[in-house]
């Protein structure tokens, strides 16, 4: 459901750039969204066409870069990525510790576009 | 004929939203009232939770409760009842609130006349994870009926909590959840989270939660 006011956010500020580069035409946005988000490429897509109709933006590509969710350990500071999936019983591959921050996957993020 | 360029933006997507909710928090800071975002699926105990933390701290705060609800006032109507103000924001189908819409919600309120305002967010494990609503802290419930699993399905809304209630703990006895898995799955994601297990209905491990919503919003406003 919260496709909607996140691809009006990614639209507005593509919009944004456009108008600040003088650009006619968008045809790709890159970005950057972490996997712990729970948003599907396909659904972004169509409300991202819903949404864009009659703007420079109609017809982009969203291209979606997928950050994995990476785990540092506190006790040894090495980075590991883990399957959301399976959170149980995690424990640091380098040293075996059980302490750990998350360093990525909560990304949200625009990159650039490509535009004419 | 023009040539497709690449143009830089590094912009985070909803850095509106962001910016809104710290303008509320500090809005907040200055008149020294603490917010609370409190999240989790339909049924999990909302409602009670608030209900009985108002029975806890009324004497010692002066409490409003913030209700987002799709289509309803039933929720309101419970916290009106027990003498607290309470205002409804009808959120028409939308499954979350931002920072914007809770901004109006507390409009409605005489802020300088509250020390502590609960935000019942919209029962959503989804949605509410990704929009900053303003709040100071974020709580959520998990209650034992939904299972140990949900940090696996909801990865974003354990992540981003202060605080994990699982509720319901009196289901225990009948139910295979497991509590030291659930412990460690939402820890995986957030280490410094503060897990409190409660039953609304028997008032079990109620003092503690209030006593952790109490520290936090004496040392808010003071």
């Amino acid at each position: 459901m919260h496709e909607l006011p996140v691809m009006q956010s990614i639209l507005t500020i593509v919009l944004k750039h456009a108008a600040m580069h003088r650009m006619k035409k968008i045809h790709a946005i890159n970005l950057s969204v972490g996997t712990l988000s729970d948003l599907e490429a396909e659904w972004m897509q169509r409300y991202f066409d819903h949404l864009s109709a009659g703007t420079v933006a109609e017809g982009a590509r969203l291209k979606i870069e997928w950050v994995p969710a990476v785990l540092s350990c506190e006790a040894c500071g090495e980075h590991f990525e883990i399957d959301k999936t399976k959170l149980g019983g995690i424990t640091c591959p380098a040293c075996g510790q059980k302490k750990f921050s998350l360093v990525s996957g909560k990304e949200y993020h625009i990159k650039d576009m490509e535009a004419e | 004929m023009s040539e497709i360029r690449l143009i830089e933006i590094k912009e985070e997507i909803l850095s509106d939203n962001k910016k809104d909710a710290d303008t509320l928090r500090k809005k907040l800071k200055d008149q020294k009232t603490f917010l609370l975002n409190l999240m989790s699926s339909p049924g999990a105990g909302k409602t009670t939770l608030i209900l009985k933390t108002i029975e806890h701290l009324k004497t010692r705060f002066r409490i409003g409760v913030l209700e987002a609800d799709i289509d309803s006032m039933v929720d309101a109507e419970k916290v009106a009842a027990a003498g607290i103000p309470a205002v409804q924001i009808r959120t028409g189908g939308f499954c979350h609130l931002d920072a914007t819409m809770v901004m109006k919600g507390l409009n409605a309120f005489d802020l300088s006349s509250l020390d502590l305002v609960i935000i019942e967010n919209v029962g959503n494990l989804v949605c509410p994870a990704e929009f900053d609503t303003g709040a100071v802290k974020n709580a959520m419930i998990l209650s034992v009926p939904e299972g140990d699993d949900k940090p696996l399905k909801y990865p974003l809304m354990f992540s981003i909590c202060d605080v994990l209630l699982v509720n319901k703990i009196d289901y225990l006895s009948i139910s295979d959840f497991d509590m030291k898995a659930l412990h460690e799955r939402a820890r995986t994601l957030n280490p410094g989270i503060t897990i409190i297990e409660t039953s609304g209905k028997t008032g079990a491990g109620i003092d503690a939660w209030a006593q952790w919503l109490a520290k936090e919003t004496h040392t808010f406003i003071t």
